[in-house]
C-alpha cells in the first residue's frame, strides 16, 4: 500500500499534474474574483474565506479524474485489482495520495492567497484548521466520483455532476468554520459537523469505492 | 404461495400492469381533475395572498412527489443491490426523470410563487436550496444511466449512487439548515390540526395530492413497461444478429 501511495506520488509530481496544476487553477480563481467584484478591500475581506474555500474545491474537481484514468488506461488498475492488496486499501491510497498532492498544497498555500484577499488576520489560523480538516472529505468523495465513471470514456464532465452535489455540507461546514473565525464567533458546532463529515466519508466511502471499482472492472 | 416477489418476474409484472395501469392513470385523471378544478375554481381567495395561493395545488403536491420518488428509487435500488430482481432496477430508472421534473414543478412554481409573496424569485432558503441540490442529484443520477453501456454494470453504480446521494441528501439539508435562516413557511400539511392549512384549502389539496401520487405511479409503470420492452427488443436484435 505505502509503494502504491509512493508510485502514485512520484508520478503525480513528474507527470507535472497533480501538484502544480490544482495550485495553479487556485491561484487563477483567487486572483480572479477581485477583477470580477471589484477591488474594495472591505468587501475582498469578507468574502475571502467563502472564495477560498471555493476555489479549493473546484482545484480539487479539477484533478479528480486522474485519479483512476490513467491507470485504467494502461491497464494497471486490472493489475491492482488482482493483486494481493485488497481493493479497498487501492482505493484508500489513491485517495491519499489524492489529498497529499492536492488538498494538502491547497490547505498550505491558502495563507498566501488569503493575503491577496485581505482576508483578517484573526483568520488565517481557522481557513487552514478548516481546510486541513474538510479537504480530506473532498479527495474521498471525488475517489468515489472517480471509481463510478472510470470506464467512461469521456467521464470527466459526469464526474463534476456526480460529486458537486455530494461536496455541498462539506463546503457549506467548511467556509462556515472559516467565516466564523473570520469575525471570531464560536465555531464548535460547524467544527465538529466538518470533523464529523470528514471522518465519515474516510471511513465509509473507500468501501464503496472499492464496490464500485469491482462492477466496473467486471 | 404467492408473494410480492414474484412481481419481479418481468412477465407478471407485465401482466399485472397491463391490467392495474388504465384504472391507476383513469384514478389519477379523475383526483386530478377533481383537485385543479375545485381548488382553481371554487375557492375563496386567501385574505393574505390573494389569489396566487391557488399555485399550492401544483407546489404542494409536486415537491411532495419529488422527495418521495428519491425514496422511491432508494427502496428498488436496495431491492436490486440485495435481490437482483431486474424490473426493480429498471423502476428506479423510470422514475428518475419523472421526480427530476417534479422537482423541476416545484422550484418553478415555488419561484413564480415566490415572486409576489416574497419579492424575489430566489432566496437561498434551507427548502430551496436542498432542493435544488435535489435536483442536481437526480440529473447526475440521469447523466449516470445514460452514460453506461452494460445495463446491469449501469445498474449497480447508479443503484451505489442513490444510497450514498440519499445520505448526502439528507446530510445537505441540514447543513444548508445550519448555513442560513429560512424565508419558506414550515409544512402545512401534517396530521397535527393546528399547522393544516384551512380546511376551504384542504381538501381540494389532498384531491391533488392523491392526483399526483396517482399520476406518478402511472408514469412511472409506463415507462418501466417501456424500459422492459426495451430490453426485450434489444435481446431479440441481439439474437438475429447471432443467428
Amino acid at each position: 500500500m505505502i509503494a502504491l501511495l509512493l508510485r502514485d506520488l512520484k508520478l503525480a509530481m513528474r507527470a507535472g499534474g497533480g501538484f502544480g496544476l490544482g495550485l495553479a487553477f487556485f491561484l487563477i480563481v483567487t486572483v480572479l474574483v477581485p477583477f470580477g467584484v471589484g477591488p474594495e478591500s472591505a468587501l475582498l475581506s469578507r468574502i475571502a474565506p467563502g472564495i477560498l474555500w471555493m476555489g479549493a474545491l473546484l482545484a480539487c474537481l479539477l484533478s479528480l479524474d486522474r485519479i483512476f484514468a490513467l491507470d485504467w488506461e494502461d491497464g494497471s488498475l486490472d493489475l491492482l485489482a488482482t493483486s494481493p492488496l485488497p481493493l479497498e486499501a487501492v482505493a484508500t491510497s489513491k485517495a491519499v495520495a489524492h489529498w497529499l498532492t492536492t488538498g494538502l498544497p491547497l490547505t498550505l498555500v491558502s495563507p498566501v492567497l488569503g493575503l491577496l484577499l485581505n482576508l483578517p488576520t484573526s483568520g488565517y489560523l481557522w481557513l487552514v484548521v478548516s481546510l486541513g480538516l474538510g479537504t480530506p472529505a473532498l479527495s474521498v468523495i471525488g475517489t468515489f466520483g472517480a471509481a463510478l465513471t472510470v470506464g467512461l470514456k469521456r467521464g470527466g464532465l459526469l464526474l463534476s455532476l456526480l460529486v458537486l452535489p455530494l461536496y455541498v455540507p462539506t463546503l457549506i461546514f467548511g467556509a462556515e468554520v472559516a467565516r466564523r473565525g473570520v469575525e471570531g464567533l464560536t465555531l464548535s458546532a460547524p467544527l465538529l459537523l466538518l470533523a464529523g463529515i470528514s471522518l465519515a466519508a474516510v471511513a465509509v466511502l473507500p468501501f464503496v469505492s472499492a464496490l464500485v471499482l469491482r462492477v466496473n472492472l467486471r | 404461495m404467492a408473494s410480492i416477489w414474484e412481481y419481479a418476474n418481468p412477465v407478471k409484472f407485465m401482466r399485472l400492469t397491463n391490467r392495474v395501469l388504465p384504472w391507476v392513470s383513469g384514478l389519477a385523471a379523475v383526483a386530478l381533475a377533481v383537485g385543479l378544478i375545485w381548488g382553481f375554481f371554487f375557492t375563496p381567495d386567501d385574505f393574505r395572498q390573494g389569489s396566487t395561493v391557488k399555485i399550492i395545488y401544483i407546489h404542494v403536491p409536486a415537491a411532495l412527489m419529488a422527495i418521495n420518488a428519491w425514496f422511491m428509487m432508494l427502496a428498488t435500488s436496495l431491492v436490486w443491490l440485495i435481490r437482483r430482481h431486474h424490473v426493480s432496477a429498471l423502476a428506479a430508472k423510470a422514475a428518475a426523470p419523472v421526480g427530476a421534473v417534479m422537482t423541476l414543478i416545484a422550484l418553478i412554481t415555488g419561484a413564480i410563487w415566490g415572486q409576489p409573496m416574497w419579492g424575489t424569485w430566489w432566496a437561498w432558503d434551507p427548502r430551496l436550496t436542498s432542493f435544488l441540490i435535489l435536483f442536481l442529484f437526480y440529473l447526475g443520477y440521469i447523466a449516470l444511466w445514460e452514460a453506461i453501456e452494460n445495463s446491469d454494470t449501469a445498474a449497480d453504480l447508479t443503484a451505489v449512487l442513490c444510497l450514498v446521494g440519499s445520505v448526502f441528501a439528507i446530510l445537505s439539508r441540514y447543513a444548508v439548515n445550519f448555513w442560513n435562516q429560512g424565508l419558506h413557511q414550515g409544512a402545512s400539511l401534517s396530521l397535527d390540526k393546528k399547522e393544516n392549512v384551512a380546511d376551504v384549502f384542504y381538501i381540494p389539496l389532498l384531491f391533488c395530492i392523491a392526483g399526483f401520487v396517482l399520476f406518478f405511479i402511472s408514469l412511472v409503470l409506463l415507462r418501466t413497461r417501456t424500459e422492459i420492452r426495451l430490453r426485450r427488443a434489444k435481446a431479440l436484435m441481439a439474437r438475429e444478429r447471432l443467428a
